[in-house]
């Protein structure tokens, strides 16, 4: 597939980020990407299909954003068509989340 | 698929906290499996597994002709095969011939022998560069690669990872593997750095 992940040899991509010390994750969500993904693609998809829907991140997006947010893009793709957990369901949640903070404040 | 770029990070983490207690309520996974998982790419798994396989190298000829021929086959001699691991290639770094590693396509590293791979490595600049102007990245790492010296660009991909085995440095002859372990780097295992002197080392510290 050519899409905007063959990026091997690619011009203006800039200075390689270069950190000192780097955390192995750099915030929870992160690592929960991260777990929740291993979690997953142990169990019931294989790495191979995480990898691949990265890869159909629209371009313009995959070029514009971190590395776990990639992985986040994957993983509620695949719980998707995977029937795990549906877009509605994640936005409801989000939608109650929102809420109880808002109660909270 | 909803637009996932330019997002405050509040949000993400609040998606990500979200999915998290979907995937738990439907008994998908559980906390504890994921803290376990988090803590083995924090603290077990990393680049100290690598520098054990290098210094091993160094110091036993013979398991340096086996790494060599077959990665996948010394390195599990040693116990050290894992996830993401599974079929290696160990490139020799000499005064001829210095190598560096990349993943173009997304971020294959060697989890199991060096652990989570570092930013840089997953960024564009490093995938798109490193293939075609490997000594101006070099140059950004701090290191200039002679002229006469070949630099050789091994493109990771799904079912093949590759490591590095860098030059023992002078000034630690007659050392322990142990004490080898100790000098060697991440970078140095991708092919970013060179494994410095231990005196070099000593004053980095310093």
């Amino acid at each position: 597939m050519n899409g905007p992940h063959d990026l091997g040899g690619m011009h203006s991509m800039g200075p390689i980020p270069i950190e000192e010390n780097e955390p192995v994750f750099h915030s929870e969500w992160e690592a929960k990407v991260f777990a929740m993904s291993f979690a997953t693609f142990v169990n019931y998809f294989p790495v191979d299909e995480t990898r691949h829907a990265s890869e159909r991140m629209p371009p313009g997006e995959y070029l514009s954003s971190s590395y776990y947010e990639r992985w986040l893009y994957a993983l509620e793709l695949l719980l998707a068509e995977h029937n795990l957990v549906t877009p509605d369901e994640i936005e409801a949640r989000i939608a109650e989340f929102t809420q109880a903070d808002s109660l909270i404040d | 698929m909803p637009s996932h770029h330019h997002r405050p990070e509040s949000e993400v983490a609040l998606r990500v906290k979200a999915i998290e207690s979907l995937l738990v309520e439907k008994g998908i996974v559980d906390l504890a499996a994921l803290d376990a998982i988090i803590d083995t790419y924090e603290h077990k798994v990393g680049p100290h597994i690598g520098a054990q396989i290098v210094a091993k190298a160094w110091v036993d000829p013979e398991f340096k002709k086996r790494l060599l021929a077959d990665g996948t086959g010394a390195i599990s001699e040693l116990g050290f095969t894992g996830f993401s691991s599974e079929h290696m290639v160990v490139v020799e770094n000499t005064p001829e011939v210095h190598n560096l590693i990349v993943c173009t396509l997304c971020s294959c590293y060697p989890w199991a022998i060096l652990g989570l791979p570092p930013t840089w490595y997953k960024s564009f600049a490093y995938r798109s560069r490193a293939v075609i102007e490997p000594r101006k990245v070099l140059q950004e790492f701090g290191l200039e690669i002679p002229e006469q010296v070949e630099v050789r660009v091994w493109d990771s991909n799904a079912d093949l990872r590759y490591l590095v085995l860098p030059e023992r440095p002078d000034g630690a002859e007659g050392w322990s593997e142990e004490d080898l372990a100790t000098l060697v780097t991440r970078n140095a295992m991708i092919g970013a750095a060179k494994v410095q002197p231990p005196a070099a080392a000593d004053s980095l510290v310093a």
